[in-house]
């Protein structure tokens, strides 16, 4: 039986992947709300995030912060140049090519990561070394606190973005009804082309901060990004507090299974929330459910 | 035939439809007209089973089909059309009408993939019905034309014979004229008539006054989510409030 | 439907005749996993090109039907045919209960929801390491037999997997000229429409799942007996991109186009030996490209180019009917 300081101890490390899947939730949320489109590529930002830091701090050098705004930069034009690439000249396609343009979209920018950079794990250094700190009976890292304050600004600023300024404003208008935000002047497409930009800038920060503790490689934006996604869909697609709540409930539960069943299931546990949120409330745990049949 | 008791549907805090009841003759030809907004469509897709109703029951011939879902009540011999046709755009012309025959055929997916016989003398049994349907309708010559490439006329008339293919006992049209030329509105007409003397009901939601007061022998008439009037065309003309409604609106 | 017959026999009697133009064991030893990957692109087309529903886990049921198979006869000796039967029988069970809550949902639900069912079920291959072996795999199964006959070359092994391959496709093409054929094209094209014409989608939908998961299941255990060696890594989510990538360049609705993609998918990397691990690449390229530039995949589009420039050449430009 597992001690009460143990169960402490999975459920603060599971708050803090909890955070980093919350961000590339909102990340998810963002997109889907300005376009429509689940962008399966969402977790491919995350990986960039965490590979172009190890890249910027190792081979360019650079000081830590530097190379964080270089790797955010970076993966933020990628996200661009994708919508600008694959998504826009397909505007008003079907939801399945959509989700074709977009898998496919993911498995290049993987497929070139592993060409450039080769299909080795890279550590990151944690921001503030690694003392760990005492929280009643379980121990957490400088890492984690960092990844908790990041966090929160992330949304904070995000929320202030979204609900202060014109064009966050301007964004959520487009969430609501396309078609007559285009009519009262806001240029929609712009908007799409922001919606990707701010999810790809959101999504690598959370893979740069989650790099020091799980290390990071080409291929770790497919389980990040669908246990993002599975944080999105329980809070009902929304780009706020319900896809907070979502990450961190998938966090804390697949630390306590990991914890106390097997680590092997850890990531099985995501899938079946995600299926059994798909199957029993499609519409998000903190949705009321739509009525209409067809 | 048809009969709709206290029906009432309401979208967040908005009634679309406010305690409406009717009863549809067999064999008759009734149109439900109103301005904008007086709930026609909604009334038509709580009765075709593309909505539920908030509250109120729908009988088909005294039994209730309140909220069945649409493929259960193309099963009892309902079936409509839609106000912005809804085709296989990539399918044949006499593909559509085939997939009309849809009740009226049963092989499964087994008997399909290994073509067994009775499985082969039914595709031919549908693709006879569906061919005649289609000649019923004066598109025989367009059969093997793909549907998404007919002009929207032509679109209107196999969205009816595919409805048609169905055999049904009563048919619903979400404004059939909607988008005709005038030719192609008599047209219209005409077919329309001919499906009545085959003994179907039919029951229309229509803005073109001109085809409504031709061809149906009963309208209802909708405004703002109630029943305004009832009667015949001839009565519907000479009613003060209908009179009012359109007047007032325009 | 004569032509469509006349169609499957010419492709029949090619596959027939391959093998004595292929000199050397190692051409046909691939064409043999064209055969599986066939059966699975076909599988996966009867889904997605024509019912319009997308399937990322169908590398879970071929998975199944490979484990099913290599557990049964490797560990407990079981007759292998048996043992294929059995293992098509759970995947069709599996695949048609799970089928009504999975196939309730629509787009990208649909396909996180089967991503997530084929990943829960990779991560079972590993981790269930007493029953299948685990990461490492599952050796020592047996080839299929009838009598005393063993399909143990790849001559063999070539005409009975293209013999279950070519059932399959003749099956799929009678299904899709057949009524129900029609009822998915038309969910695809008007689900509304098609409920209104009295098409039960929801129930069609989870019978074609169903019969894809069978499919896939059946070719999973072919590809069990014919390598007789199995691990997880054959049935990840890369292999589910692969045969969406097949059935997409072919050409959604396609069967032939599937045979086609599932030919090029195969073929090219092991012609190509440069392209080892990176052929993801190209998968990523591939989809983009295709489904951007030639929608309706190789086998309409390349006619539909061709008949273009004809009549550019011929007519300077001018519009060409299809």
């Amino acid at each position: 039986m597992a001690s009460s300081d143990q169960i402490l101890q999975y459920c603060l490390s599971g708050l803090s992947t909890g955070a980093i899947y919350a961000l590339i939730g909102i990340g998810f949320a963002i997109i889907y709300n300005s376009t429509g489109i689940i962008n399966f590529a969402q977790g491919e930002f995350v990986m960039l995030g965490g590979m172009l830091t190890v890249f910027f701090l190792s081979v360019a050098v650079l000081p830590l912060p530097a190379a964080v705004t270089a790797a955010v930069l970076v993966a933020t034009l990628v996200g661009v140049i994708f919508e600008r690439l694959a998504i826009r000249p397909l505007k008003d396609a079907q939801p399945i090519t959509l989700i074709i343009i977009t898998i496919g979209g993911s498995i290049l920018i993987r497929g070139i990561v592993m060409l450039v950079w080769g299909k080795d794990t890279h550590a990151l250094p944690a921001f503030s070394g690694n003392e760990p700190l005492f929280v009643g009976g379980a121990t957490i890292l400088p890492q984690h606190l960092w990844i908790f304050v990041i966090t929160v600004l992330i949304i904070a600023a995000n929320r202030l973005y979204f609900h202060h300024s014109i064009s966050g404003k301007a964004m959520r208008a487009c969430s609501y009804n396309a078609r007559a935000s285009r009519l009262v002047g806001i240029d929609v497409k712009r908007m799409v082309l922001f919606s990707f930009a701010i999810s790809a800038a959101m999504g690598s920060m959370a893979g740069i901060i989650i790099a020091p503790l799980t290390m990071t490689s080409y291929d770790v934006g497919v389980m990040l990004g669908l246990k993002g996604f599975c944080a999105a869909i329980i809070g009902g697609m929304s780009s706020g507090i319900g896809t907070v709540f979502g990450g961190l409930i998938v966090g804390v539960l697949e630390s306590l299974g990991a914890g106390l069943v097997s680590s092997g299931y850890k990531d099985a546990i995501a899938f079946f929330i995600l299926l059994i949120i798909l199957f029993l409330r499609p519409q998000g745990l903190f949705r009321k459910g739509e009525t209409e049949r067809v | 035939m048809l009969r709709g008791e206290a029906i009432t549907r309401t979208f967040g805090g908005i009634t679309a439809l406010d305690d409406v009841s009717f009863s549809f003759a067999a064999g008759k030809i009734t149109g439900i007209i109103g301005p904008n907004g007086a709930g026609k469509t909604t009334l038509f897709n709580i009765i075709t089973g593309i909505y539920a109703p908030t509250e109120g029951k729908v009988f088909l011939e005294g039994k209730d089909i309140t909220g069945l879902a649409p493929e259960k009540l193309a099963r009892m011999g309902m079936v409509r059309t839609f106000q912005g046709i809804e085709l296989f755009p990539q399918m044949t012309v006499l593909e559509n009408v085939m997939v009309g025959r849809h009740t009226k055929s049963k092989s499964g997916i087994i008997a399909s993939a290994f073509k067994l016989p009775g499985h082969i003398r039914e595709e031919k049994n549908i693709r006879e019905k569906a061919l005649s349907w289609l000649q019923f309708a004066g598109l025989g010559d367009l059969a093997d034309q793909e549907a998404g490439s007919l002009p929207f006329g032509r679109g209107r008339i196999l969205e009816i014979a595919r409805a048609l293919a169905l055999e049904p006992r009563i048919i619903f049209m979400d404004e059939p004229a909607a988008g005709l030329n005038s030719r192609e509105t008599r047209e219209l007409a005409g077919l329309i008539r001919k499906i009545s003397e085959l003994g179907i009901t039919i029951a229309l939601v229509e803005h073109d006054m001109e085809l409504v007061m031709d061809i149906c022998e009963e309208i209802m008439v909708l405004n703002l989510g109630r029943k305004l009037a009832w009667g015949t065309p001839r009565e519907i003309q000479e009613n003060r409030e209908v009179v009012m409604a359109y007047l007032g609106e325009g | 439907m004569k032509r469509e017959l006349l169609k499957f026999l010419l492709f029949a009697i090619v596959v027939s005749v391959v093998p004595a133009f292929v000199s050397g064991g190692y051409l046909l030893n691939v064409l043999v996993f064209v055969g599986i990957f066939t059966m699975l692109a076909v599988a996966l087309n009867l889904l997605l090109g024509f019912a319009g529903q997308i399937s990322l886990g169908q590398a879970a049921f071929y998975g199944l039907g490979a484990y099913m198979s290599g557990v049964l006869t490797a560990s407990h000796g079981m007759n292998p045919w048996v043992a294929m039967l059995i293992g098509a029988g759970a995947v069709g069970l599996l695949t048609f209960v799970l089928g009504f809550p999975i196939l309730r949902l629509k787009g990208h639900s649909l396909a996180m929801a089967t991503l997530g069912l084929g990943i829960i079920v990779y991560i079972f291959f590993n981790e269930t390491v007493d029953v299948t072996g685990g990461p490492s795999g599952l050796s020592g199964i047996p080839n299929l037999t009838v009598g005393s006959f063993v399909f143990d070359s790849d001559l063999k092994n070539y005409y009975l997997i293209w013999g279950f391959a070519l059932l399959a496709i003749l099956l799929a093409v009678n299904l899709t000229n057949s009524r129900i054929g029609r009822a998915l094209k038309a969910i695809h094209q008007s689900e509304v429409a098609a409920r209104v014409l009295g098409v039960d989608v929801h129930l069609l939908k989870v019978e074609i799942f169903t019969i894809s998961g069978v499919l896939s299941a059946i070719a999973g255990s072919l590809y069990a007996h014919t390598v007789m060696f199995i691990s997880p890594t054959s049935f990840g989510f890369n292999v589910s991109i692969e045969l969406l990538t097949m059935v997409i360049i072919g050409g959604l609705g396609s069967i032939y186009g599937s045979v086609l993609g599932a030919a090029l998918l195969t073929l090219l990397p092991e012609l190509l030996r440069t392209f080892q691990d990176y052929d993801i690449i190209v998968y990523g390229l591939l989809l983009i490209l295709m489904t951007m530039f030639m929608p309706g995949g190789l086998v309409r589009g390349i006619p539909d180019a061709a008949v273009a420039l004809y009549g550019k050449l011929k007519g300077g430009g001018a519009d060409v009917e299809r």
